[in-house]
């Protein structure tokens, strides 16, 4: 089953220096995506899951600092070299589209002209022929009317049609990878079913894998094949999807599983989960950080090391008691 | 028996300027709709389908362009905006926003944001009395008195959410409008809130307008849903009926659209594109028409009333027939 992977992302730490002090937004992350699937990375708010994508595409803030781990990428570590060859690697090989299309586009610009733009950055495409290319990537995400959306400016288009040419600039170099961070979040329902049908698409029909980031679990159960959920910095589970959503095996995943209205029948059936995050700035932080919200706690899950347990080929969970 | 609460042809439009020339952009173009003691009724729709502007017209928020809404069989519409703050009907109509941190004061504390209903809607001046309700309505909304001075940015989204509830319910309000309460909130937050505004609705008897992009959200807190495109009612069904057979092609294409593990997979068929403009629409056409899957010639010379179908339901609809629909639903599930 488990097919070579692309990226493997192994024991990964962040810390953000701030004035508030260290705030431990990664630890010992470990997760891969092969070839040709949809990963889903799960969790909510200040869980890490974007800032695990912006270290991916070494686009974190500058007081980031990643303190241990790797990124490798079809067999290159992406953190070990910083030469200039890698860096055209990001943005080629591995593209990235953010939530809030409109925001992410230059507001001022033709949007067919920053699809041209990445192509001769990145491609090489010259120039000249860059336009056809531009209207061609427009039409692969179904844009109707590429030759005239071409010479739209961002504000003349929905947030729907924004994130298509969104997506169209991001695969206009033909990604192996592409990491999508809450793409339909504030799109409609409607729309964010047509983006997502496309990636689905586009997975599908060539050899790209992709990342979709999302706190939404239904949304993840219909598109993504594998994915992890994340909690305070710490990767807690990950497998199938199908496992997750039905053999969810850490206690704040079977938990977030229950929360989330698409998988329950009754607004009394779904389940909360008591407490907080962790101050992750805090001096000292329990091995695991769901502990202060859990109801399966032992002894062992204030003093040692969070242990990984395998449960099958793809599920894996970090938890001393695992269901 | 009486509603508690009728829109009669509720219509809202605004100016625009569009080539150069006057015209009327219909945000709500022409709702009716009572809602009942007691019922939680969800409106669902894009954004853009004049929900959330249906939703400040029946709170008296805006003014309607034309139409009237009654409560308790009394014309709200007829009174000024700004002799209505001090209506009765003010505190039985309230609403909960959709941001808890854009829609609290920053300045005033918890404890004086749930008393200043108290004060001015209910007039209860006495110290003594704001303090015992204010701690009463903390303990409903599940807060600590612990939080009582503190401000909104020291609190967390869910319990600026619980604020922004107490805040509605201090009133204590016959109706409580909420746009979009929960779609800023973390799931898990969700759940607690969810669960919080199905408790207080039965333990205080209040009715629910529930704005919602989320199908899902309304399915559980909803018993009836209204279903809005291009600021017209589309359908109406009850919770459970529209999700297991929609009528109109429109809401079948909604419910299409949610996210939902078990198609994982499967190609299912999508609505494109974009509603039609909003602006000085066609009288005779179908608002649906264009981008609907069933469209035909007459829907381009007759725009389909919202009509009473025997099951119940409203549709608005040339094609809509309960029993084919049945029967299709029966053998897509048998």
């Amino acid at each position: 089953m488990r097919g070579p992977a692309l990226l493997t992302v192994e024991t990964l730490s962040l810390e953000f220096r701030t004035r508030g002090g260290v705030v431990k937004a990664l630890e010992d992350v470990s997760f891969d995506v092969r070839r040709g699937e949809i990963l889903g990375v799960v969790g909510e708010s200040g869980s890490g899951k974007s800032v695990s994508a912006f270290a991916i595409m070494d686009i974190l803030d500058k007081n980031a600092v990643i303190t241990k781990g790797r990124i490798a990428f079809g067999g290159v570590d992406l953190l070990a070299d910083k030469r200039s060859a890698l860096r055209s690697m990001r943005g080629r090989e591995i593209s990235m589209i953010f939530q809030s299309p409109r925001t992410a586009l230059n507001p001022i610009r033709k949007v067919g002209r920053q699809i041209e733009d990445v192509l001769v950055r990145h491609g090489p495409v010259p120039r000249r022929e860059a336009k056809a290319r531009a209207i061609a990537a427009l039409a692969k995400v179904r844009i109707p009317d590429p030759e005239r959306r071409y010479h739209a400016y961002p504000f003349e288009l929905s947030g729907g049609m924004c994130q298509r040419v969104m997506i169209a600039m991001a695969l206009a170099c033909e990604p192996m990878l592409l990491i999508a961070d809450e793409p339909t979040t504030g799109l409609d329902v409607t729309t964010q079913a047509v983006i997502l049908d496309l990636i689905r698409e586009l997975v599908d029909g060539s050899n790209m894998s992709a990342i979709l980031i999302t706190h939404d679990l239904g949304l993840a159960g219909e598109y993504c094949d594998r994915a992890v959920v994340m909690h305070a910095g710490h990767l807690v589970e990950a497998g199938a999807m199908r496992d997750l959503l039905h053999r969810a095996a850490h206690p704040y995943s079977a938990r977030l599983v229950a929360a989330t209205p698409s998988e329950a029948d009754d607004v009394m059936d779904l389940a909360s989960i008591a407490g907080n995050l962790p101050d992750l700035a805090a001096p000292t932080l329990p091995p695991c950080r769901f502990v202060a919200r859990c109801d399966r706690r032992v002894a062992a899950c204030d003093t040692a090391p969070l242990p990984t347990t395998r449960l099958a080929d793809d599920h894996i969970v970090r938890c001393w008691r695992p269901a | 028996m009486t509603a508690l609460l009728e829109a009669r042809g509720v219509k809202r439009v605004y100016p625009v300027r569009s080539g150069g020339k006057r015209s009327l952009l219909h945000a709500v173009a022409g709702v009716d709709l009572a809602i009942a003691s007691g019922e939680s009724v969800g409106i669902v729709g894009e954004s853009g389908c004049g929900k959330s502007t249906f939703a400040r017209l029946i709170a008296r928020l805006i003014d309607v362009s034309a139409g009237e809404i009654l409560f308790r069989g009394r014309s709200i519409t007829s009174i000024p905006l700004a002799a209505f703050v001090s209506a009765k009907e003010r505190a039985a109509i309230q609403m909960v926003f959709q941001d808890p941190t854009e829609s609290l004061n920053p300045s005033l504390t918890v404890g004086d944001a749930i008393a200043d209903p108290l004060r001015r809607l209910l007039n209860v001046s006495a110290r003594a009395e704001i303090d015992a309700r204010v701690r009463k309505i903390l303990d409903d909304i599940g807060l600590p008195e612990s939080l009582l001075d503190r401000y909104p940015h020291q609190l967390s989204g869910g319990q600026k959410a619980r604020v922004g509830i107490g805040r509605a319910i201090a009133a204590e309000p016959d109706l409580l409008i909420l746009d979009e309460p929960t779609s800023a909130l973390d799931v898990s937050v969700q759940a607690v809130i969810l669960k919080l505004l199905a408790e207080l609705r039965t333990r205080r008897n209040m009715a629910y307008v529930f704005v919602s992009h989320d199908l899902n959200v309304v399915r559980l807190v909803c018993e009836r849903v209204v279903v809005m495109y291009l600021g017209e009612i589309v359908e109406i069904a009850p919770a459970a009926r529209l999700f297991d057979v929609a009528l109109h092609p429109y809401t079948r294409a909604l419910i299409a659209a949610i996210p939902d593990s078990a198609r994982r997979g499967q190609k299912t068929s999508r609505l494109d594109g974009s509603p039609r403009s909003p602006i000085d629409p066609d009288p005779h056409v179908c608002a649906f028409y264009g981008r609907c899957p069933k469209g035909q010639p007459i829907c381009a010379q007759s725009k389909p009333a919202l009509r009473a179908l025997p099951d119940g339901r409203f549709a608005a609809c040339h094609f809509v027939d309960v029993q084919s629909e049945r029967r299709r639903a029966d053998g897509v599930l048998g």
